[in-house]
C-alpha cells in the first residue's frame, strides 16, 4: 500500500453551520469555541426558544471562554451543565438523550473531538446520525484509531503521529470511523521501517 | 437490468374479507416453498386482462417466513383502471397466474428499539406482515389503525387477537380521529415512525412529524401512486424505433411492454425509480404522477417515470 | 481440455509463511480474468451472476475450488489471531441466518458430492464433507450451532462476506467476515454506508461510478443476483493482506526483483456478486479472492499480454491506490517477454 491521497475524501464527516429547526425540544452539546455557534444561533430564534432547551458546555479553557459562557448563560436555559472536558460530558449527554422525546433536535458543535464523540454517543441512543446538526469550530485535533493494535490516540495534532499504545508510527488518513469516533492511523513507514518521516502540525 | 425474475403461482383461496376487499392466496405452482421475504415487501402481479397485460403492486400481508401461502387484500376501485376490477371479478380459486419476486420498498429499520405505525384504511396490509415479523423477533411496536366504519376495517379482530392492547382503532363514522400530534409528541429517543394509507394521511404525518422536530431519516411511508386511466397519447420510442399508442386505460409501461420492449421497473407505483426515462423531445405537458422525481427533474422536462406518468400532447420521443 | 472443479482433490498448501500455495494448471485456466481488453479504468462493469460457463469460476454461483480447505484453515488461523474480523451489529442477526440458508442451498444443489443440507421444518442437518463437518441444529435458534450463523457458515465459504443493510437509499456495511482482503478494515469500516467505505477509491468517485453503481444494486432482488471484477496485485500468495497486519506484510511489498518477480508477484482477482436476502431484505456482498501468479498467466498467452498492456497504461493514480509503485516497472518488463503487439482477442477467456 502506498500513501493515498485522501484530500476530502467521503468518509470524511463534513459538518455544517447550526440553524433552527422547528421542534418541541433543543439539546445543545458543544466545547469552548462551539460555544459561539450557540451564541450565534440565539440571535435569530423565535422567542422562548430556550425555554425548552439544554445546553451542556464543555469549558476546557476557562480562561479564554469567559465572554462564551457568560452568552450562554444568558440565555436562560431551563438546563444548563458546564464541565470540564469532553469525556467529563458525555455521560450527561448520555442520559439527556436518552430521555429525550423524538420531536426534539440535537445541535453539536465545537472541536473535531467534540463533534465526533457526541455523534457517537447519539448513535448509541439509536438516533441515527443524520438526524444531528453539526458545526465545526476551534481544534482540528483529532482522535486516531490505530489499525494495527486498535488503540485511540487522542488530540493528535501531527502528521505522521506515533500511537500512544504500540508506538508505531501511523498516517493519519482522513478516513473516518463514526462508530470509533477516530480517524484512521495506518503505519506510514511499514515497507521500509528505517524510514523515518518528520513530523508535521497539521490538525489544529 | 432486465425485467425481474418471475414465479409462477396457483390460487388456492380467494376469500370476501368485507364488501369492498377480497383477498387472495397463492402457492407455488411447482409445488417448492416460495421464498421467504421481509415485513413491508410487495410482489407485482400480473394480470392478462383481454389484450391488455397489467402488472400491479400489492403488499404482502401473510407471514414472511410462511413460504407455503402468499396473501393480498385488494380493495375493489370503481373509477381505476380496472386493475382491482379484474381481481375481484375474474380471479378465482384454481387459476394459474404469475407474479414477482418480494421487493421492499418499505423495510422496518431493524436498530429501532421502538416502532410506532400508522394504517389507513387498505393501507394495512404491510403492516400485517411487519407486525408477524416483529413479534417474532419480540421487536416493540405499536399500530394506530384508521378505517371508516366497522364493516370495513379489515382485519381488526384478527389483530386484537395477536396484538392485544398494541392496537389502536379508530372509526370514522364514530367521529375518532388519531391524535397525531399527541402520539408524535411522545416518543421515546430512538423510534421510528411508518405510515401508510391515503394520500391525505401520509401528507399529514409528514407535515406533523417535520412541524413536530422529528428527524426525516425515523419517518418511513410507503407511497405507490396508482397508474391512472387518462386521454390516450402517442409515444416514440427512438431506441427501440418505435411507436406505441398508449390507450386510456393502460400505462405508458403496460404499452411499451406489450410492444414487446423490454423495459425496466420494479415497484409499478413511481416510487422506486428503476423505470425512470429520458424525454429527448415533446410538444406538450408530461403529467407527472411518480413520487421520485424531483421539481427540478420535472420542470426540466427530460425525464418521466412511465410506470404511473401520462402525457399531453401530439410528439413525446424516448429514450427507451 | 478444462477438468470439472468437482474431480479435484484439496490441495495442502499455506498463505503464510512458507507459501506453497499453487495453481494447477487446471484452476489457472478456470480462473476469472478481469480484463476483457487491453486497458483498465473503472466502470459499473456489473452483470447478471447467472451460472455461467462450465469449466470456469462462473459455473456455480458459489465457487468453490482446490484450494477450499486450506483455505478455510487460513481463515481459522486469522480468526483465533484478531477476532475482530468477523463482526455483526445487533440488528443484522436475522440477515446472518439468511446467509447461512443462501450458502449452505447454493452448496448443497451444486456439489451433492460434497455437501449435503437435509431440513424438516426448522430442524437443519448439514454435511459438509471436505471438511469433516455433520452439523443438526434449529433453524433461527442461535444456541444450536457453535457460532453465530455468519460466522458458522462463512467459516466454510471462501471469500470475504459483506452483509449490506438497506436504509434510506443506502447501503450501510453492518456485517462481515474479512480475512481475505485487499488492505481494508472491517472492524474500522463497519457501519459506514457505501460511498464511505468506498471513499480511498481514486477518481471512481468524479467519474459517477458509485452512485450509478449503487442505483444497480438498490434494484437487485431475490432471484437476480449480479456480479462483477475487480482486481489488485500482492506480492506472495497472501490470503490476508488486511491493514491490521500490514507492518507485518508490508516490507514484502519492496522484494520484488526482476529474478523473482514470476512467482513472487500475483494478480489478485476479485468475483463479488450481490444478492438480496430474503427475510433481512439485506444484500449479501461475497468476494471472492483468485490468485495467480505472473508465471501462471504467462500459461496463457492471451492473458500475459494483456495483463502487460494493462500495467503499461494503467492511470497512476490507480497504480498507486492499488499499491503497485514498488514492483510495477519490473512486472511491465518482465512481462513484455510475451507481448508480440499484436491485437488480443476479444472477451477475457482463454483463446
Amino acid at each position: 500500500m502506498s500513501q493515498p491521497d485522501d484530500s476530502a475524501i467521503l468518509s470524511r464527516p463534513r459538518y455544517g453551520t447550526l440553524s433552527p429547526i422547528e421542534a418541541s425540544f433543543h439539546l445543545f452539546c458543544a466545547d469552548d469555541e462551539g460555544g459561539q455557534a450557540i451564541v450565534e444561533l440565539a440571535q435569530d430564534v423565535p422567542a422562548n426558544f430556550f425555554d425548552s432547551a439544554e445546553i451542556i458546555y464543555v469549558n476546557s479553557q476557562p480562561a479564554l471562554n469567559s465572554k462564551t459562557l457568560a452568552a450562554l448563560e444568558q440565555l436562560n436555559c431551563p438546563r444548563m451543565y458546564t464541565g470540564p472536558t469532553i469525556h467529563a460530558a458525555l455521560p450527561r449527554l448520555s442520559t439527556s438523550i436518552s430521555r429525550m422525546r423524538m420531536n426534539s433536535q440535537i445541535y453539536i458543535s465545537g472541536s473535531e473531538s467534540m463533534l465526533g464523540l457526541a455523534t457517537m454517543t447519539a448513535m448509541q441512543a439509536n438516533i441515527d446520525h443524520q438526524a444531528l446538526q453539526t458545526e465545526h469550530r476551534g481544534s482540528l485535533a483529532r482522535r486516531v484509531q490505530c489499525v494495527h493494535c486498535k488503540g485511540i490516540t487522542e488530540q493528535v495534532t501531527t502528521q505522521p503521529a506515533s500511537c500512544e499504545h504500540c508506538g508505531l508510527l501511523l498516517l493519519v488518513r482522513d478516513h473516518y470511523s463514526r462508530r470509533a469516533a477516530a480517524f484512521q492511523g495506518v503505519n506510514i513507514n511499514a515497507e521500509d521501517p528505517s524510514e523515518i518521516p518528520a513530523k508535521e502540525e497539521v490538525f489544529t | 437490468m432486465s425485467s425481474p425474475a418471475t414465479i409462477d403461482v396457483i390460487v388456492t383461496h380467494v376469500v370476501n374479507v368485507n364488501s369492498l376487499i377480497k383477498r387472495f392466496h397463492f402457492a407455488r405452482l411447482d409445488g417448492q416453498p416460495l421464498p421467504a421475504f421481509s415485513g413491508g415487501a410487495h410482489i407485482i402481479v400480473e394480470m392478462q386482462d383481454g389484450e391488455n397485460r397489467r402488472r400491479t403492486p400489492y403488499s404482502l400481508m401473510s407471514s414472511p417466513l410462511d413460504t407455503d401461502d402468499y396473501q393480498i387484500s385488494v380493495r375493489r376501485d370503481d373509477q381505476g383502471r380496472g386493475g382491482s376490477l379484474y381481481m375481484h371479478q375474474q380471479v378465482k380459486t384454481g387459476m394459474q397466474m404469475r407474479i414477482g419476486y418480494p421487493t421492499n420498498l418499505f423495510s422496518l429499520d431493524k436498530r429501532a428499539p421502538k416502532h410506532l405505525m400508522f394504517a389507513g384504511g387498505i393501507g394495512i396490509t404491510p403492516f400485517l406482515a411487519q407486525i408477524k415479523q416483529l413479534i417474532a423477533t419480540n421487536g416493540n411496536f405499536e399500530l394506530h389503525y384508521s378505517v371508516r366504519n366497522q364493516e370495513l376495517g379489515a382485519y381488526i379482530n384478527e389483530l386484537a387477537q395477536t396484538i392485544g392492547n398494541r392496537l389502536h382503532t379508530y372509526y370514522d363514522d364514530k367521529e375518532q380521529r388519531i391524535a397525531f400530534d399527541t402520539l408524535l409528541s411522545t416518543q421515546p429517543a430512538g423510534t421510528h415512525v411508518y405510515v401508510c394509507g391515503p394520500t391525505p394521511m401520509i401528507e399529514h404525518v409528514l407535515k406533523r412529524t417535520a412541524a413536530l422536530g422529528w428527524p426525516k431519516v425515523h419517518v418511513h411511508y410507503e407511497h405507490f401512486a396508482k397508474a391512472l386511466p387518462g386521454e390516450p397519447f402517442t409515444v416514440q420510442l427512438q431506441a427501440s424505433n418505435k411507436t406505441v399508442e398508449v390507450g386510456e386505460n393502460e400505462s405508458m409501461l403496460e404499452a411499451m411492454e406489450a410492444a414487446g420492449v423490454d423495459a425496466p421497473y420494479l415497484c409499478r407505483g413511481g416510487a422506486c425509480g428503476q423505470c425512470e426515462t429520458n424525454v429527448i423531445e415533446h410538444n406538450g405537458t408530461l403529467l407527472h404522477e411518480d413520487h421520485w422525481l424531483d421539481e427540478n427533474e420535472r420542470v426540466s422536462g427530460k425525464k418521466i417515470m412511465p410506470c404511473v406518468s401520462r402525457f399531453c400532447g401530439t410528439q413525446l420521443v424516448l429514450d427507451r | 481440455m478444462a477438468t470439472k472443479a468437482c474431480d479435484l482433490p484439496f490441495r495442502k498448501e499455506t498463505f503464510r509463511d512458507d507459501f506453497t500455495f499453487r495453481n494447477s494448471p487446471e484452476t489457472i485456466k478456470r480462473a476469472p480474468f478481469p480484463f476483457d481488453k487491453d486497458s483498465y479504468m473503472y466502470a459499473v462493469n456489473m452483470e447478471l451472476h447467472k451460472d455461467g460457463r462450465a469449466g470456469t469460476a462462473f459455473e456455480n454461483p458459489f465457487d468453490v475450488d482446490e484450494h477450499y480447505v486450506a483455505e478455510m484453515q487460513d481463515r481459522a488461523l486469522v480468526l483465533n489471531e484478531d477476532p475482530l474480523r468477523c463482526q455483526s451489529l445487533p440488528h443484522m442477526k436475522l440477515a446472518g441466518w439468511d446467509v447461512l440458508e443462501l450458502l449452505m442451498t447454493h452448496k448443497a444443489s451444486s456439489y451433492p458430492e460434497w455437501f449435503s443440507l437435509t431440513r424438516d421444518g426448522n430442524q437443519w442437518h448439514w454435511i459438509n464433507r471436505p471438511m469433516g463437518i455433520d452439523q443438526k441444529f434449529t433453524f433461527g435458534d442461535e444456541t444450536t450451532l457453535p457460532y453465530e450463523p455468519l460466522e458458522y457458515i462463512t467459516r466454510q465459504a471462501q471469500g470475504d462476506f459483506c452483509v449490506l443493510d438497506e436504509r434510506d437509499g443506502n447501503l450501510w456495511m453492518d456485517a462481515g467476515i474479512v480475512t481475505t482482503q485487499a488492505d481494508w478494515s472491517l472492524d474500522f469500516d463497519i457501519g459506514m454506508n457505501f460511498f464511505e467505505w468506498h471513499a480511498p477509491v481514486p477518481l471512481a468517485h468524479e467519474k459517477g461510478i458509485f452512485t450509478r453503481a449503487l442505483k444497480y444494486l438498490l434494484t437487485i432482488q431475490q432471484g437476480n443476483p449480479a456480479r462483477r471484477l475487480n482486481w489488485t496485485m500482492t506480492v506472495n500468495p497472501r490470503l490476508d493482506t488486511s491493514p491490521e497486519n500490514y507492518h507485518v506484510w508490508g516490507p514484502e511489498n519492496i522484494q520484488i526483483t526482476p529474478e523473482n518477480v514470476g512467482e513472487k508477484l500475483f494478480l489478485r482477482i476479485e468475483l463479488q456478486s450481490f444478492w438480496r436476502l430474503p427475510r433481512s431484505n439485506a444484500m449479501l456482498f461475497p468476494i471472492r479472492c483468485y490468485l495467480l501468479s505472473m508465471q501462471d498467466l504467462s500459461t496463457v498467452p492471451k492473458w500475459a499480454t494483456r495483463m502487460h498492456r494493462v500495467l503499461q497504461t494503467l492511470p497512476p493514480e490507480i497504480a498507486s491506490y492499488k499499491g503497485l509503485d514498488g514492483y510495477r516497472d519490473i512486472a511491465i518488463e518482465w512481462l513484455s517477454q510475451f507481448d508480440n503487439g499484436a491485437p488480443t482477442s476479444s472477451g477475457s477467456y482463454p483463446d
